[in-house]
């Protein structure tokens, strides 16, 4: 995926209507000087392969090109940016984590109350509606009217006070992973809840608490899966989300690049987030190793650390 | 006692609702977007939306003349959300139907025809659903430029894909029907047999996407146009109004509430006619 995506990246800049060259110089005055350095620079006049070969290696060797707008290296650029968007990141993560599996649970113990509704509709609407809507509005709530938290900004770099400037922007970018997450823990939950062991166990008088255990150990494998699915979503989002609250992580910066059509920073960003997102990937993949006992069957343990494994991460 | 009293009309309407499972949430669902769709293809209704008022800059919500105030431009807020119903339609309804349209023909000859037709475009589907196609849309819309149908091409290339795996599965789990085998025996062509016999058994499937199709392209359209590419600056486009409205949040926050709302309420009504429509067809919902 990460090759195909490489390959696209790289492309985007033979997408650009005109000439690649003129497209590189930007708003500076054009003459036939400049536009032969800078075929020179590039390389432009190389078949196209090799300078796919030549930016791919820039790039494994920390190499991320010039900005045309800034004239700055782009790794000076992202410095910084990097963490803002990596916190926000694994913030909305771990916030969706721990509120959509809970929630998802509760909704399948109590299928069909109007607790169970309430979860769903709930759910249903953070997953359509898009997230610089739900998080302007949210801003207009919470920051405007009722004044619990700063409109916009980082703060002056205290943990706390961070994590309070991050409060609705985190909360906006998790909605719809949350909410996916939500809806795939209550289906599988619900599985769970009608099945004959579950049945059997209450019947043999074993406690509510131990039977939860159980069940969600069994639904950890489904809902990890289907999460990694949608984690990739929360790098896409972030573009969004700190545009929404002005804040200066990686998102924002490329958005900025794609208005300017600055495309070595539009390029370099975008193969940084895909490197993110196969990461994301990846972890999730070795997760699921851990958590299901049939693929690691070599570290032979009981499964019930299965269970406890889940337990703590619900 | 139906049988035997003939049912006034609202009676009848409401057994029909309750035998097709509809609920009051589907039914306002439908009823906004018969509003949210009459503001798009009448015109009339949005007239004089980007009518300027520079002098009069912004204003909040209740200023004489303007229900919900004006943006800096002084244009009327209302009116404008109004006639930004048009991007929001017209766009999601054509990528929705292309994409619908692409999944049909690829994916029924996928799944009917089998062998290598097969195999490549199940190769192609699987490549573009393993790229982040949100971030994917925003950098190549934004670079390769071109406004509104621009965007709407990119983001047909990135979500067809998505219906044509849908169509393909379901398609394949009734390739093996004995009435497919009967009309083949018949002597008709495959053509004939995949869009005459093979596509009717699916359309339910078909109708539900179409909806939700359009939840997921007004959420992309509107996210592009949020971030200032697709529609030009002059166009009335709940995402544009969106990203005007960050500066005006103290003085006239109506310049953020009408669109948004507009947009988080259109694109909720999409999903829930979509998932309604699904389940009223008997498909199981992922």
């Amino acid at each position: 995926m990460l090759v195909v995506l490489s390959m696209i990246v790289f492309a985007l800049l033979y997408l650009m209507p005109g000439d690649p060259a003129r497209s590189l110089i930007g708003a500076r005055p054009v003459s036939p000087e400049l536009l032969a350095s800078i075929r020179a620079e590039y390389h432009l006049d190389d078949p196209i392969w090799e300078q796919y070969l030549r930016w791919v290696t820039g790039f494994l060797h920390g190499d991320l090109g010039t900005s045309i707008k800034t004239g700055l290296p782009v790794s000076q650029m992202i410095q910084g940016r990097a963490e803002v968007t990596l916190q926000l990141a694994v913030l909305a993560g771990l916030v969706s984590a721990a509120i959509g599996i809970p929630a998802g649970v509760i909704a399948a113990h109590r299928q069909g109350s109007a607790l169970d509704r309430g979860i769903n509709a709930t759910a249903v609407a953070m997953l359509s509606a898009p997230s610089f809507a739900l998080g302007l509005l949210s801003l207009y709530v919470f920051a405007v009217w009722l004044g619990w938290f700063p409109v916009y900004g980082l703060g002056d770099g205290g943990t706390l006070d961070l994590l309070w400037h991050l409060f609705l922007p985190v909360m906006t970018l998790a909605a719809g992973v949350l909410a996916s997450i939500i809806k795939v823990t209550r289906i599988a939950m619900i599985r769970e809840v009608n099945s004959d062991y579950t049945g059997f166990s209450r019947s043999r008088g074993l406690r509510e608490s131990k039977i939860t255990r159980a069940q969600v150990g069994n639904a950890a494998l489904p809902i990890v899966t289907s999460t990694g699915l949608v984690l990739a979503t929360l790098v896409s989002g972030t573009v969004l989300v700190e545009v929404t609250f002005a804040i200066g992580g990686l998102g924002s910066l490329l958005a900025e690049a794609v208005t300017f059509k600055d495309v070595p920073v539009v390029q370099a960003v975008t193969l940084l987030l895909a490197v993110a997102i196969c990461t994301t990937t990846a972890v999730v993949d070795t997760l699921v190793i851990v958590l299901d006992p049939r693929l690691r069957r070599r570290r032979r343990r009981k499964s019930r650390n299965v269970t406890t494994l889940a337990g703590a991460e619900a | 006692m139906t049988a035997i009293t003939a049912p006034a009309a609202p009676a009848r309407w409401l057994a029909w609702g309750r035998r097709n499972k509809l609920s009051a949430a589907v039914v306002i669902s439908m009823i906004e977007l018969l509003v949210v769709f009459a503001w798009a293809l009448i015109p009339a209704f949005g007239a004089g939306a980007l009518d300027q008022d520079i002098l009069l800059g912004a204003t909040p919500p209740g200023t004489p003349g303007h229900l919900l105030g004006t943006d800096a431009l002084g244009r009327d807020i209302w009116l404008l959300t109004v006639a930004g119903a048009q991007t929001a339609i017209v766009g999601p309804m054509a990528i929705a139907l292309a994409s619908i349209l692409l999944g049909l023909l690829l994916g029924l000859s996928a799944a009917y025809l089998g062998g290598w037709i097969d195999w490549v475009v199940s190769r192609f589907v699987d490549i573009t659903l393993s790229l982040p196609s949100l971030l994917l849309a925003i950098v190549a819309a934004g670079v390769i430029g071109g406004g509104y149908w621009v965007s709407v091409a990119v983001m047909i290339v990135l979500f067809a894909p998505f219906d044509i795996r849908l169509i393909r599965s379901a398609a394949l789990a009734r390739v093996h029907e004995p009435y497919l085998e009967a009309a083949k025996l018949l002597g008709l062509g495959r053509f004939r047999v995949m869009f005459g016999h093979l596509m009717p058994v699916i359309r339910g499937l078909v109708g539900a996407n179409l909806f939700l199709d359009m939840a997921v392209g007004l959420v992309a359209l509107s996210s592009l146009s949020f971030l200032g590419l697709g529609v030009s600056p002059q166009q009335a486009d709940w995402g544009r109004q969106l990203n005007d409205a960050r500066a005006l949040l103290f003085i006239n926050p109506a310049a953020a509430i009408a669109p948004g709302v507009a947009i988080v309420l259109t694109a909720i009504a999409f999903n829930l006619v979509g998932d309604w429509l699904s389940e009223r067809s008997g498909v199981a919902e992922g």
